[in-house]
């Protein structure tokens, strides 16, 4: 009996004893805290101040334009299903830059987890990964979201599956099926009933090409690749073709919106129920002038405002009551939080684009008095 | 000096307002050259600063354990006083006007950044970025012209008070944190108005200026002294970081003195400055009101590159790491427009700074028509001034000033 007692009383003392020497070690490092100073030496132990990170461990190349980013993540990763991606925060010439990116491991014993990115003509982020990205870079995580995952299937029931994948839409199912058959391959097999329909380029521009094709060797799937410079772009008529029993099947898909469309549009008509995964839900306008402001925080107001007005003055005519200091960019006093949208600085006409789910959760701070709306933006204010 | 407007020979005088507009447009080229370079070395530079600042101040606390033994007090105090002098200069200084933000990391941003000073990193922005540095050297109007405590150009009437601006400016180098605390408040403003008919702004601000210091003290002199006690260094301990504080606040204090204070660097009437200040006119103003300290790579990290004023009040937001290198593009520009590009070496501008406060606690001219040989004789004078009513004080004023301006003559021919 003691002793069960006990424990829970020393357990106690012990947290205040805790808690008690961290509030003396952060009162004598103030403004600091000890977590700012442990993050110099352990970034990825639980409770970092900079947040969840990662180091990455490998970059492996995939293609001649993809690779995969194995990272080992912070101790207060939570963990993700198969098909679920991941928001990273990479520095690219010195500027955080946000992008999301499918999980293309299943969990792996080592903790580690992998991205796999094709870089982008002109994209900032995917070309840094793939071409400059080293080993022992750190890299900023949010948690694992998302809902394009497998539902398991009803025991004794063999679930018949049709995924539909075009270019790097192939990384979160390749997720699912190294999840799938890393662990207990005949159990896999007797669980589900997998058609691959997958599109791309040509057949060396196939991410994971070898690997799909040594799974259906292996009988563990059946693929149908498809080479959109010799074959076109998948068409739903060759889907019904390719795969008769279509109607049975739960569907999975995702690539380019204009598939995905296509897509949706075909299984709505025949209300059948279709998965999807889209890399770009938000396309922001960057080449308009002027636009709508909303200040979505408790400020609760929109104004219509052109190009050439900075946003501050914009505001304030509308009866907005803006932060606000020297007007002229140099004082910072007027920096508000952008969460979607665009401003060019009226400066030198440089843009600023904020994009949900890419960029920064808390969104990209500007200076409002400097900047113009180059499209509508949205506001934390 | 006097307002450039004032003066008998106007150093802006041959610039047509084209010519002011076109130099302005230079600058931005190069403030632009600036923005289109800075990149990763750039953010790698900064993160390493403070990587250094802060392993170098845990290391310094921790020899200040066994503060004891005085090996350990000298370490200790040294290291403790370069930390807390980068993490005010070359980091919390720059963070807070925002060099920095462009990076987007929001550890390292000028909303988010707190330093070790008694004044809140809100008072500070407010006062520093936003007051002093758009109205930078307009009398009158940028408060960091004296602080408003000081005589610090001819035109403001003498008062015998101002005999004692050595010492108060003394004092405040000493205890510079808490005079820079007071005058981000406007202390002296605030309280001399009656207690309900303070602004609400101003309470608030004071009440977290009071949490600050408070916490700031109790770091300082009670819980890096207590963590010590164990090994007998309560005590040294205690002095090593009063110690620290003093070096920073003196090593600050003469640094930003030099910035603004030198003998030949420009003040501004307030009715000069046009309602619409052009950006050209701005810079101009920048220009003029600031001074460089010229010295090596390590002196230019411990003065936060401030040693770099001129660039610094020209490009206020641009990463210090990149001050060096438009130093001598700035400097082209002052020569070609025929401007004084005013830079000298540390201690010499400190020598200056000070020249020009001595100077100016005694009535206008008193130094300059003192000499060895009529020392007796200009004392006296000085005391009757000092006990003449108002209106005998000016009279005797303008006889001194003539008989300055005599000898200048004379000396000049």
């Amino acid at each position: 009996m003691s002793t069960t007692t006990a424990a829970p009383v020393a357990a106690a003392r012990a947290g205040r004893l805790r808690t008690g020497l961290r509030s003396l070690l952060d009162a004598a490092v103030t403004p600091l805290s000890v977590d700012d100073l442990l993050d110099h030496f352990a970034p990825l132990r639980p409770g970092a101040a900079v947040g969840l990170q990662g180091r990455i461990v490998s970059v492996e190349s995939e293609t001649e334009d993809a690779a995969t980013i194995v990272v080992k993540p912070g101790r207060d990763w939570d963990g993700h299903i198969p098909g679920q991606y991941v928001r990273v925060g990479v520095d690219v010439d010195g500027v955080r830059l946000w992008r999301t990116y499918s999980l293309t491991h299943g969990p792996r014993r080592d903790g580690h987890i992998s991205i796999t990115v094709k870089a982008i003509p002109g994209g900032a982020v995917s070309q840094h990964l793939v071409r400059t990205a080293r080993p022992g870079q750190m890299l900023q995580l949010a948690q694992a979201e998302g809902d394009f995952v497998l539902t398991p299937p009803r025991p004794g029931h063999r679930q018949k599956l049709l995924l539909v994948t075009a270019g790097s839409g192939i990384t979160p199912v390749i997720g699912m099926l190294r999840n799938l058959y890393s662990r207990n391959e005949s159990e896999a097999k007797a669980a589900y009933d997998i058609v691959l329909v997958h599109s791309a380029m040509k057949r060396d521009e196939v991410i994971f090409g070898n690997e799909l094709r040594a799974h259906a060797d292996a009988g563990r799937l059946r693929l149908i690749e498809r080479h959109t410079d010799t074959d076109g772009l998948l068409t739903t008529d060759d889907l019904e073709n390719e795969v008769p029993d279509l109607a049975e099947r739960t569907a999975y898909a995702c690539g380019p919106a204009g598939l995905l469309d296509t897509l949706e549009a075909y299984y709505g008509e025949r209300r059948l129920t279709l998965h999807t995964e889209r890399f770009r839900p938000t396309v922001v306008d960057v080449d308009a002038a002027g636009g709508t402001l909303t200040f979505a925080g408790s400020s609760a107001a929109s104004v219509d405002t052109d190009g050439s007005v900075p946003i501050l003055d914009a505001a304030e005519s509308a009866g907005v009551l803006m932060p606000s200091g020297c007007r002229m960019g140099i004082c910072m006093g007027c920096v508000l939080p952008m969460r979607s949208g665009a401003v060019r600085d009226l400066r030198n006409g440089e843009l600023t684009v904020a994009v949900p789910g890419e960029t920064h959760p808390d969104g990209v701070k500007i200076q409002t008095c400097i900047s113009a709306a180059a499209g509508d933006c949205t506001f934390d204010h | 000096m006097t307002t450039i407007t004032n003066k008998a020979q106007n150093p802006t005088a041959h610039l047509s307002p084209e010519d002011i507009e076109a130099l302005g447009a230079e600058l931005d080229a190069i403030r632009q050259e600036i923005i289109d370079a800075r990149g990763e070395k750039d953010a790698a530079y900064i993160r390493k600063v403070v990587d250094v600042q802060r392993k170098l101040e845990l290391a310094s606390r921790a020899t200040l354990l066994v503060s004891v033994f005085p090996p350990a007090w000298v370490a200790g105090t040294v290291g403790l006083s370069v930390a807390k002098i980068l993490e005010n200069m070359e980091i919390g200084h720059n963070v807070m006007h925002g060099q920095w933000d462009w990076m987007r990391d929001p550890k390292i941003h000028s909303t988010t950044w707190e330093w070790d000073n008694a004044s809140t990193a809100d008072g500070w922005k407010h006062s520093h970025n936003e007051v002093h540095h758009t109205y930078t050297n307009i009398v009158g109007k940028d408060n960091d012209l004296g602080y408003g405590i000081m005589r610090v150009d001819e035109e403001q009437r003498w008062y015998p008070m101002y005999l004692a601006q050595p010492l108060w400016n003394f004092l405040n180098a000493c205890f510079f944190e808490y005079g820079i605390a007071a005058y981000d408040l406007e202390l002296g403003k605030n309280l001399s108005k009656p207690k309900d008919k303070r602004p609400e702004s101003f309470k608030k601000a004071a009440k977290a200026t009071l949490r600050k210091i408070r916490k700031q003290a109790t770091k300082d002199y009670v819980v890096n002294p207590v963590l010590a006690a164990p090994t007998g260094s309560f005590l040294p301990a205690l002095a090593a970081n009063f110690t620290a504080n003093l070096v920073r606040n003196l090593w600050s204090h003469s640094v930003i003195m030099c910035g603004h204070f030198p003998e030949g660097v420009e003040t501004f009437e307030l009715n000069s400055i046009p309602e619409k200040e052009t950006r050209g006119e701005w810079y101009l103003r920048q220009m003029l009101g600031s001074a460089n300290i010229s010295g090596s790579k390590l002196m230019h990290i411990m003065t936060g590159n401030l040693s770099h004023q001129i660039e610094h009040h020209l490009f206020p937001d641009l990463p210090s790491s990149r001050y060096a290198e438009a130093a001598p593009k700035v400097r082209a520009v002052f020569d070609k427009y025929g401007l004084n590009y005013h830079s000298a070496p540390l201690p010499q501008q400190v020598g200056s700074a000070w020249h020009r406060v001595v100077r100016l606690s005694f009535p206008n001219g008193w130094l300059a028509t003192t000499s060895a040989k009529n020392l007796p004789s200009q004392l006296k004078l000085l005391y009757a001034m000092t006990t003449a009513d108002k209106r005998k004080r000016r009279v005797m004023q303008r006889l001194l000033e003539s008989a300055a301006s005599k000898k200048e003559q004379t000396l000049a021919a």
